[in-house]
């Protein structure tokens, strides 16, 4: 009824190719964007920012980086964890070597040291692809994790092995370590956010998104077609990096604040963030954004149902949310294959037609 | 995006909870994951002396004591949200069981104001209240317990490990890596030769480094395992046919579960402690009236008088002695986190106080202040006996090389301090 194009005329291209083509969806993401801009620094407090909030924007921009890999360009990636511990790495030498730099530009240059591993670590997708490639970046993972463990100068000789967020700023408001606001580091990780949705939004209607479409629906075909196979692989290995490396700058930086890499960035996390991908839907940002909410939230969520409010011992509660966050995942991939975000676009086109569907 | 809308309705719920008046410990534990066999006997005893404590005495000071358990699951992410999920809650002593955890809470908690007591684990230069003011770690930490293995040593050699070959196997996280630097340091002092093995987590797969000890046939293997890691250990030199009685764990790795699945071949094994073992207390009476017989034992009640469950309930006997001389220092019943932290500051803990709680020569007698958040790091030692099924104290709690180790802590704790730009507290 309201959800319609009708009446909706494009007169440029421009318009016609916005983002958003249907008006009801344009408002609703302005919508939303001065709600999370404007309103939730507002009011969110300290539980809200570091137990639900920032860890759903970080792994929304990890899982959009994966996604580019993944579910654009086609090449499996099992090393996510591992470039979020480049990030992290870099983050940490970059704060502790130049405190006076803005926060801002140290998360960026994170996610370029990132983006430079992600490509050396994406030479073999030139040769290798599918389940082999998969195995590839594993060794990546493994390695990475096994360095940042091993040699000390990265980890500033401390003699735990972990690393640990010095307080920095950006314009003069503390983002990281103890005494930073929360509606600092909420709005400081949403910026990000933003950031790399727009540009993952934008790079993957272009170009070099359809590049990378092409060579992800079937490589040799692209290659006949003019598609540079290589470039093409080795932008979307850089790109994903950089933005996952911006995620593991951020988890390390503001979210956790001190990190070990063995426990924190080890391959449980690269798959939790392909679970992401996958249960969010590949190919999709939204579905980024709608697998990392329903992964960082369904524990909260299943937490304080069976803990707190029916009172059930936390270790049963623990070991129930492994059971139904497994039988989800298996049940989603049953019903919908192609996950959240392809149930939001029946939805969609159902919303379309409704009251009056032929 | 839709998302976000609903997880700000729940939280307009979450954050309408109640608040009473209790003393509130948040008992951060973990029953699930890799670490569970030693997150259990430690959370129970733990939530069992504070039951006992409401249950007989009606509180601690006539307030009733409210724990609020969360699970961890030994991971960093999950300690985060618990923490946060707690601290509102007018939480006045975090004990997060992990190390991991305790580096990510220091900063936080300080800034919030509310102390962490992290016994036997944690940062070791928190030591130093000068610089952590809100950190304890009484009444021994790594480092004790790395120069009382080697105390050991020298005791069991004659005073003399000059050119012995001692082998550290630990498990490859901050935990494990902390009593490296220390040992490094009584190696150079002794002169024995120290050979560290790392074992990543979970801790499963440790083949290659006990076929590097056969190898090396070193004098002594130390362990400085966690979890899962401290059986298969105990499997693995087990199998290769190491003497166990030059092997020795640091508290972490000597409970009954390390070694009952090795049977016979555990037997002889040794383990570094700060507090005594088994259920020979008269405290163990009360705890059998008032909670176990009542039906209100944590978990499922089987892990009374394991060294682990000891160890929990010896934590919550200090925190609640500490909330008694909070009470006595600023003459309120219902503490603030702040008021705790002097209590922890000001606890002084003698043979009579214990002899009066029923746990007689439980610890050593110590006596924190502002400058020494680690009370005297004493250290004896244990030895599992696998015919009887028993862990018993072999060594008295002795004195560690305070001499080694202040200077460690002095340099860490004022790197902590530059780089945190931390003013003297003291």
């Amino acid at each position: 009824m309201f959800y319609r194009e009708a009446g909706d005329f494009k007169i440029s291209y421009n318009q016609d190719n916005q983002t958003f083509p249907i008006r009801f969806d344009r408002y609703r993401y302005y919508a939303v964007m001065v709600f999370a801009f404007a309103v939730v620094p507002f009011i969110i407090n300290d539980y809200w920012a570091n137990a639900i909030m920032l860890p759903f924007l970080i792994y929304a921009i990890a899982a959009i980086g994966l996604n580019i890999l993944t579910g654009y360009c086609g090449q499996v990636s099992l090393g996510t964890g591992g470039f979020m511990a480049v990030g992290a790495y870099a983050c940490y030498k970059l704060m502790t070597a130049f405190p006076d730099v803005s926060m801002f530009i140290h998360v960026l240059l994170a996610g370029g040291i990132t983006a430079l591993v992600g490509v050396l670590f994406g030479l073999p997708s030139l040769r290798i692809k599918g389940f082999y490639l998969a195995v590839a970046t594993l060794a990546a993972q493994f390695f990475l994790v096994w360095l940042f463990n091993r040699v000390p100068w990265f980890y500033n000789y401390s003699a735990s092995g972990q690393i640990n967020a010095p307080e920095r700023d950006v314009f003069g408001i503390i983002i990281t370590g103890p005494n930073a606001p929360a509606w600092a580091t909420y709005l400081f990780c949403l910026v990000f956010l933003a950031f790399c949705a727009l540009m993952a939004r934008n790079l993957t209607r272009g170009t070099i998104g359809r590049k990378w479409m092409a060579i992800r629906d079937m490589d040799i075909a692209a290659e006949i077609i003019g598609v540079n196979p290589m470039k093409a692989k080795m932008t979307a290995f850089a790109v994903s990096s950089f933005f996952v490396g911006i995620a593991g700058a951020l988890f390390f930086a503001v979210y956790l604040g001190a990190v070990e890499v063995g426990e924190v960035f080890n391959i449980q996390k690269s798959f939790l963030v392909l679970f992401m991908v996958i249960i969010g839907g590949l190919g999709s940002i939204f579905g980024s954004f709608a697998g990392a909410a329903f992964l960082v939230l369904l524990p909260v969520v299943l937490k304080v149902v069976g803990a707190d409010m029916l009172g059930w011992p936390t270790d049963i509660v623990a070991h129930l949310q492994l059971v139904i966050v497994g039988a989800l995942i298996i049940l989603f991939l049953i019903m919908e294959p192609h996950g959240l975000a392809q149930l939001w676009r029946v939805a969609k086109e159902k919303l379309r037609l409704w009251p009056f569907p032929h | 995006m839709k998302m976000k809308l609903t997880t700000l309705a729940l939280g307009a719920l979450m954050a309408a909870g109640p608040v009473m008046a209790d003393l509130v410990f948040p008992s951060l534990s973990y029953r699930t994951g890799p670490y569970a066999a030693g997150g259990i006997p430690f959370a129970d005893g733990y939530a069992d002396y504070f039951t006992m404590l409401n249950e007989r005495d009606g509180g601690i000071g006539g307030e009733p004591i409210r724990l609020v358990e969360c699970e961890t699951g030994y991971n960093t992410e999950k300690g985060v949200e618990c923490y946060e999920s707690t601290k509102g809650e007018g939480a006045l002593v975090y004990q997060p069981l992990s190390t991991g955890i305790t580096y990510q809470l220091i900063p936080k908690a300080t800034a919030d104001g509310i102390p962490i007591h992290t016994m036997g684990y944690g940062r070791t230069s928190a030591a130093n209240g000068d610089v952590f003011s809100n950190v304890f770690n009484y009444p021994a930490n790594y480092w004790n317990g790395a120069s009382g293995v080697v105390n050991y040593l020298l005791e069991s050699n004659g005073g003399d490990i000059n050119g012995k070959k001692v082998a550290l196997v630990y498990h490859n996280s901050a935990y494990g890596k902390e009593p490296i630097r220390t040992l490094e340091e009584l190696s150079k002092k002794h002169g024995f030769e120290l050979k560290a093995l790392p074992v990543d987590h979970p801790g499963q797969e440790q083949k290659s480094q006990w076929l590097q000890i056969r190898r090396d046939r070193p004098d002594y293997v130390v362990i400085w395992g966690w979890g899962v890691m401290n059986q298969v250990a105990v499997q693995e030199a087990a199998n290769i046919r190491y003497p166990m009685e030059n092997f020795i764990g640091v508290w972490w790795s000597g409970a009954e579960h390390d070694v009952l699945s090795a049977g016979d071949a555990a037997n002889g094994y040794k383990a570094i402690t700060f507090h005594n073992v088994g259920s020979d207390f008269p405290v163990f009476d009360d705890i059998k009236t008032h909670v176990v017989d009542a039906g209100k034992a944590a978990g499922a009640g089987d892990q009374v008088g394991t060294v682990l469950y000891n160890r929990g309930l010896y934590a919550a006997m200090l925190a609640a002695e500490a909330v008694k001389t909070a009470q006595d220092i600023h003459g309120v019943t219902d503490i603030t986190p702040q008021q705790m932290r002097d209590g922890m500051e000001a606890l002084e803990i003698t043979e009579d106080k214990m002899a009066a709680l029923g746990m007689p020569n439980f610890g050593p007698s110590f006596k924190v202040s502002c400058e020494n958040h680690g009370g005297p790091g004493l250290v004896g030692v244990n030895q599992w006996d696998a015919a009887s099924k028993t862990w018993s104290l072999i060594s008295d709690f002795k004195p560690t090389d305070g001499e080694v180790i202040g200077a460690l802590v002095a340099e860490d704790s004022s790197a902590y301090a530059a780089e945190n730009k931390i003013e003297p507290n003291c």
